[in-house]
């Protein structure tokens, strides 16, 4: 069809959700399992900043964590779309677009915590 | 069990109307039976299809009270608790007229997932020695009992948003060549079900799996063809 | 003619659409969540002030409905993934009750946690 991306790219960006995915399983593991300690003494910007502040482990993760948000979301509203018989170009430059502000406004997020 | 079945039945084509009728109700009756009945009795202007009454043409499907089944072996018991049926042509296809549906498109979509047997050998040539326990025949065992009923076809969710899509069975007879490995025409087969109209567009709703007369998964093997179709594409063969 | 509710009305469907509403939700709330944190470039002090905001009953409900959805869509995810890339066993039924409950336990956890 007109204006849709090839065959080849379709498979791909299939395979990109399902590799993001299990990425994002792990991470969100260990996400809730830091959210559930978190809030045990209810929440606090020293406790959080006190963890995040100056860890590699932290920063890295959480920037793995985006970039994998990143590829995953947009191509599931993709497929969303799709489905409501909205398709083609212009969709895909809007998903990039989607796809591109989530990696910046998230690794701003976790340039905020870390550095 | 009371004497007579309160059936209502769709007459038409897309635009319609269901119509009421009175079925006596019998011991192991089918749905089958009760459009027969009143296609003989009660209006004989009823347009329905069947062949083998038995299970095995794949002719009778329709929508039964919401649900594609196979209609000759389906027993009112099973589906009219309360002694009403609602009986319409199966979903996803054009209606021709009351409950007979134009499937050409559910078997032209086989042929475009490249449904048909490619071998290399001639008839002078050995048998091929296929093992019963090796991983390939296993998997096309499990599909091989497809009957062409359009069951799953009309109960996929995907199809009806996307009407290229090429749907479950044709998937899933592709998926019992990609195992057969007699064939030789892999690689245009796994191209021909790549991609978003292809086995990648199933969300695994399993609306196929459940409904299924033969107990067949055609999304198990929609899943096979995922993990086929990616792999060849990622050695650059697609 | 299209199906309606009754040819959906299956456990494998509601886990499908829990998996998509889900994952709308938590794409519309990741640049909220994003800025929230992005507050913490401004200083300890804002993102303490977002912190103690965020401490009302209401906007505390929201958060344990977004651990619920991040859970739920992580869990029905996994199930997916095992669908897709494991070899097909008679256990769809298995996986999606254990995904159903993995997602209560992280929810209720995170209850006891607030508590």
């Amino acid at each position: 069809m007109r204006g849709e991306a090839n065959v080849r790219a379709q498979v791909l960006l299939w395979g990109a959700q399902r590799i993001s995915a299990m990425v994002l399983a792990l991470c969100v593991v260990v996400r809730l399992i830091t959210i559930i300690y978190a809030v045990r003494n209810g929440l606090s910007a020293a406790e959080i900043l006190g963890r995040t502040r100056g860890s590699f482990a932290w920063g890295g993760f959480y920037a793995l964590f985006v970039a994998a948000v990143a590829v995953h979301a947009p191509i599931g509203v993709r497929n969303i779309l799709a489905e409501m018989g909205w398709r083609g170009r212009g969709v895909d430059i809007l998903m990039l677009l989607l796809g591109l502000t989530l990696a910046m406004w998230g690794w701003r997020a976790v340039w905020a915590v870390v550095a | 069990m009371a004497a007579m079945l309160k059936v209502k039945i769709w007459r038409g084509a897309e635009a319609g109307q269901f119509q009421e009728y009175e079925v006596p109700r019998l011991e192991s009756q089918t749905v089958l039976d009760v459009v027969t009945y009143v296609q003989r009795r009660l209006d004989p202007s009823l347009a329905y299809r069947f062949a083998c009454r038995v299970g095995v043409c794949g002719s009778c499907a329709m929508t039964v009270n919401g649900v594609s089944r196979w209609t000759c072996r389906t027993h009112v018991s099973k589906v009219a608790a309360d002694d009403h049926l609602e009986i319409a042509p199966l979903r996803n296809l054009p209606v021709i007229r009351d409950l007979a549906t134009d499937m050409r498109e559910f078997f032209d979509k086989w042929a475009k997932a490249r449904g048909q047997f490619t071998g290399s050998q001639t008839r002078k040539d050995e048998f091929a020695a296929v093992k019963p326990e090796s991983k390939e025949r296993k998997r096309v065992d499990a599909a091989i009992e497809c009957i062409g009923c359009g069951v799953c076809y009309s109960s996929c969710e995907v199809v009806t948003w996307k009407p290229d899509y090429l749907g479950p069975a044709a998937l899933s007879r592709a998926w019992t060549l990609v195992n057969d490995v007699r064939d030789v025409a892999q690689q245009e087969r796994l191209a021909a079900v790549a991609g978003d109209a292809g086995c990648h567009a199933c969300h695994t709703h399993l609306n196929c799996t459940e409904r299924c007369p033969k107990g067949i998964s055609p999304t198990a093997g929609i899943a096979g063809l995922k993990r086929a179709v990616l792999k060849a594409t990622l050695k650059g063969e697609i | 003619m299209k199906n309606d509710y009754r040819a959906r009305n299956h456990p494998a469907y509601w886990a499908f659409l829990t998996h998509r509403i889900s994952g709308v939700l938590l794409t519309l709330f990741l640049p909220l969540h994003f800025w929230a944190l992005g507050n913490a470039l401004h200083g300890e002090a804002k993102l303490e002030s977002f912190l103690r905001w965020s401490d009302q009953p209401l906007v505390k409900f929201g958060e344990w409905a977004l651990v619920l959805l991040l859970a739920a869509h992580m869990a029905g995810g996994v199930r997916l993934l095992m669908l897709e890339f494991l070899d097909w066993r008679d256990w769809s039924k298995t996986l999606l009750a254990g995904a159903a409950g993995v997602s209560v336990a992280v929810a209720l956890l995170f209850l006891l946690n607030l508590a």
